[in-house]
C-alpha cells in the first residue's frame, strides 16, 4: 500500500508538471512575447504606435463592430432561447442546427457567403448600388461578418439553462394572468442572468478578435475598413514588428480582462445555484 | 384544428418572428446565395477546380496538420482535465482560467506571437534550431498554431464528465487489486471516451477552418504550407468567386459531416452526464 502511495504521488506531480509546462509554453509564453516585443524599443515608441491615427481609427471600428454584434446577438439570443425552450413546435431541431451553423463554418467561408450575397455578381448588387449602399469592402460588411461569427454565442449559453429550468413557473404565472414581459422580467431573467452575462463576455471576446471573415470583407483600406486585428496584420506584413506587437498588446489586455470577468461571472454563478 | 390553447406562455408569435427574421438575414439568406451560386456552376467545373494539384495539396496540408494538432490536444486535454479535476496545486484557478485564453485572444495576435517565438530568432525557435528543427514557416509551425487554437475544446468537454464520475467504481477496482494504469484504462477511460471524441471533433472542425493564426506562422508556400482557407482567400482576392465557392463546398461538406458525428456522440454523452 505504501509503495502504491509513493507511486501515485509521483504520477500526480508528473502530470501537474506536464500540464503547467504545456500551459506555460503554449499560452503564457506567447503573451509574454507580445508584451516584451511591444516594449522592445521603449515606452515612447510604444505610445507612438498605440496612439497612431490609424490605430485609433481601427480601435474605434473594432468597438463599433463589437457593439453591433453584442446588441443584435443579445436580441436574437433571448428571443431564440425563449422560443426554443418555452414552446413546442415542429422543426425545432432544424432551427437549432441552423443557429449553430456560423460557428461550424470556417471564418473565410463566412466571408465568402457575404461576398456572394452582396458582392458584384449578386442579384442584389444593382439594387444596393441604386440605394447607394456599400456592404462588401465597407463597414456594413465588417459589422455583418462580426455578427455572423458570433451569432449563436448568447442563445447557446441561455438554452441549456432555460431547458433545465423547465416551463412550470412561466405557465403558472401566465395562468395567473401575468403578461409576457412581466413573466420574462420577474421569472425567467433571474434564472438566466449569469448565463446571459457569460454569453455577452464570450461574444465580445470573439467579436473584437475576428480576423478571417472580416479580412475577406474589409478590402483593407487603412483608416476606413481596418479593425485592430487587421491593423496588426498589415503592420506585421510590413515588417513593422514593434508597432504590430504594440497594437496586439491592446488586444492582449482586452483578452485578459475578458478572462478575468469570465472567471468571476462563472464563480458567482456557480455559487448561486 | 386550432391548437392555440396548448400554449399557455405568451409571446410565441413575437419571439418566433424575431428569431426567424434575424436568422434569415444573418444566416439563411447568405447561405442560400451560396446554394444559388453553386447551382449556376457546372459539376465538371467544380471537379476541375477541386482537383487542381495546388488545391489537393492544400487539402492534404489542412487535414493532416489539423488532425495531428487535434490528436495532441486530445491527449493533453485529458491530462489537463484530469489534473484540474482531481488534484490541488498552487495557482490552480489561474491555470483553469488560462485554458480559455485561445477563445479570448484574437487569432491574429496569437499568430504573430507564436511566429516570433518559433522563428530562428525566437526563444523556442533558437532552441530547436540547434537540433536542426525548424518550426515557423513549416508544417510543424502550423501544428503549433492549431494546438494553441484547439486547447480549450477537449479540456472543456472532458472536465464536466470527470467531475460527475462516481469514485466508487475506481475504489472497488483498486480494492480488488487493479493497478492504476488498468483502472484508468478499464474504468475511467470508457466513461470519458465520448467526451474526448466530442472535444476532438470540435477541435478538428475549428482547426480545419482556422485562418488567422496559421497564415502568419505557415509561410504559405504552395504545395508545402499552404492551407485550404488561404487558397479560398486568394481566389477571392482575384475575384474568382467560382473557384472559391467550389473549394469552400468541400470544406463545408466536411464540416457538416463532422458536426453530424459530433452531435451523435454528444447525445450519447448527454445521457451519461444525466446519469441515464
Amino acid at each position: 500500500m505504501h509503495e502504491n502511495k509513493i507511486g501515485s504521488r509521483f504520477v500526480k506531480w508528473l502530470l501537474i508538471c506536464v500540464s503547467i509546462l504545456f500551459i506555460f509554453l503554449m499560452l503564457v509564453l506567447p503573451l509574454i512575447t507580445v508584451i516584451s516585443e511591444a516594449f522592445r524599443s521603449g515606452w515612447e515608441t510604444y505610445k507612438q504606435a498605440v496612439t497612431d491615427e490609424y490605430t485609433i481609427k481601427a480601435a474605434l471600428l473594432t468597438v463599433e463592430a463589437t457593439l453591433f454584434a453584442v446588441i443584435i446577438n443579445t436580441i436574437f439570443g433571448v428571443f431564440a432561447a425563449w422560443t426554443i425552450t418555452k414552446f413546442h413546435f415542429k422543426g425545432k431541431k432544424l432551427l437549432t442546427t441552423l443557429i449553430d451553423i456560423p460557428v461550424t463554418v470556417s471564418p473565410i467561408i463566412a466571408g465568402l457567403i457575404y461576398v456572394l450575397t452582396f458582392g458584384r455578381q449578386s442579384f442584389l448588387y444593382p439594387y444596393l448600388k441604386e440605394l447607394d449602399i456599400d456592404i462588401v469592402f465597407a463597414i456594413p460588411g465588417i459589422v455583418l461578418a462580426t455578427i455572423f461569427v458570433t451569432f449563436p454565442f448568447i442563445s447557446r449559453e441561455l438554452i441549456p439553462v432555460l431547458e433545465a429550468q423547465g416551463t412550470d413557473e412561466e405557465e403558472a404565472a401566465a395562468l395567473m394572468g401575468a403578461r409576457g414581459t412581466t413573466i420574462f422580467r420577474r421569472i425567467t431573467f433571474p434564472h438566466i442572468k449569469w448565463a446571459f452575462l457569460y454569453g455577452i463576455v464570450l461574444c465580445t471576446a470573439r467579436a473584437m478578435g475576428e480576423f478571417g471573415a472580416v479580412s475577406v470583407l474589409s478590402g483593407h483600406l487603412r483608416g476606413k475598413t481596418n479593425t485592430l486585428p487587421l491593423h496588426v496584420e498589415i503592420l506585421f506584413n510590413e515588417f513593422k514588428y514593434v508597432p504590430a506587437f504594440a497594437v496586439s498588446s491592446i488586444l492582449v489586455m482586452m483578452a485578459i480582462i475578458i478572462l478575468v470577468i469570465r472567471s468571476v461571472v462563472e464563480y458567482i454563478g456557480k455559487k448561486e445555484t | 384544428m386550432k391548437k392555440v390553447n396548448k400554449r399557455v406562455i405568451p409571446g410565441f408569435g413575437l419571439s418566433m418572428g424575431v428569431t426567424l427574421s434575424l436568422l434569415s438575414i444573418i444566416v439563411i439568406i447568405p447561405l442560400a446565395s451560396l446554394v444559388v451560386f453553386t447551382s449556376q456552376m457546372s459539376l465538371s467545373d467544380i471537379l476541375k477546380t477541386i482537383t487542381r494539384d495546388r488545391v489537393v495539396a492544400s487539402f492534404e496540408v489542412s487535414f493532416l496538420t489539423a488532425f495531428i494538432a487535434s490528436a495532441i490536444n486530445a491527449v493533453m486535454g485529458v491530462v489537463l482535465a484530469w489534473v484540474l479535476v482531481r488534484y490541488d496545486f498552487p495557482f490552480k484557478r489561474i491555470v483553469d482560467g488560462m485554458i480559455e485564453l485561445p477563445f479570448a485572444l484574437p487569432t491574429a495576435v496569437a499568430g504573430i506571437a507564436l511566429t516570433s517565438l518559433t522563428s530562428d530568432q525566437g526563444i523556442i525557435g533558437k532552441f530547436f534550431a540547434k537540433f536542426g528543427i525548424k518550426i515557423a514557416y513549416t508544417r510543424i509551425g502550423i501544428v503549433v498554431a492549431l494546438v494553441f487554437i484547439g486547447i480549450p475544446f477537449v479540456v472543456r468537454s472532458v472536465q464536466p464528465v470527470l467531475e460527475k464520475l462516481d469514485g466508487s467504481f475506481e475504489e472497488a477496482a483498486g480494492v480488488m487489486g487493479a493497478s492504476r494504469a488498468r483502472i484508468f484504462r478499464k474504468v475511467i477511460f470508457p466513461e470519458i471516451r465520448p467526451a474526448v471524441f466530442t472535444g476532438f471533433g470540435l477541435a478538428l472542425g475549428r482547426c480545419i477552418g482556422e485562418y488567422g493564426s496559421v497564415v502568419f506562422i505557415a509561410g504559405n508556400m504552395p504545395f508545402k504550407t499552404e492551407i485550404t482557407p488561404l487558397i479560398i482567400m486568394s481566389e477571392l482576392q482575384e475575384y474568382d468567386y467560382a473557384s472559391a465557392t467550389a473549394i469552400a463546398l468541400v470544406m463545408l461538406l466536411f464540416a457538416f459531416l463532422l458536426l453530424f458525428a459530433v452531435n451523435l456522440i454528444q447525445s450519447r454523452n448527454a445521457k451519461i452526464l444525466k446519469g441515464g
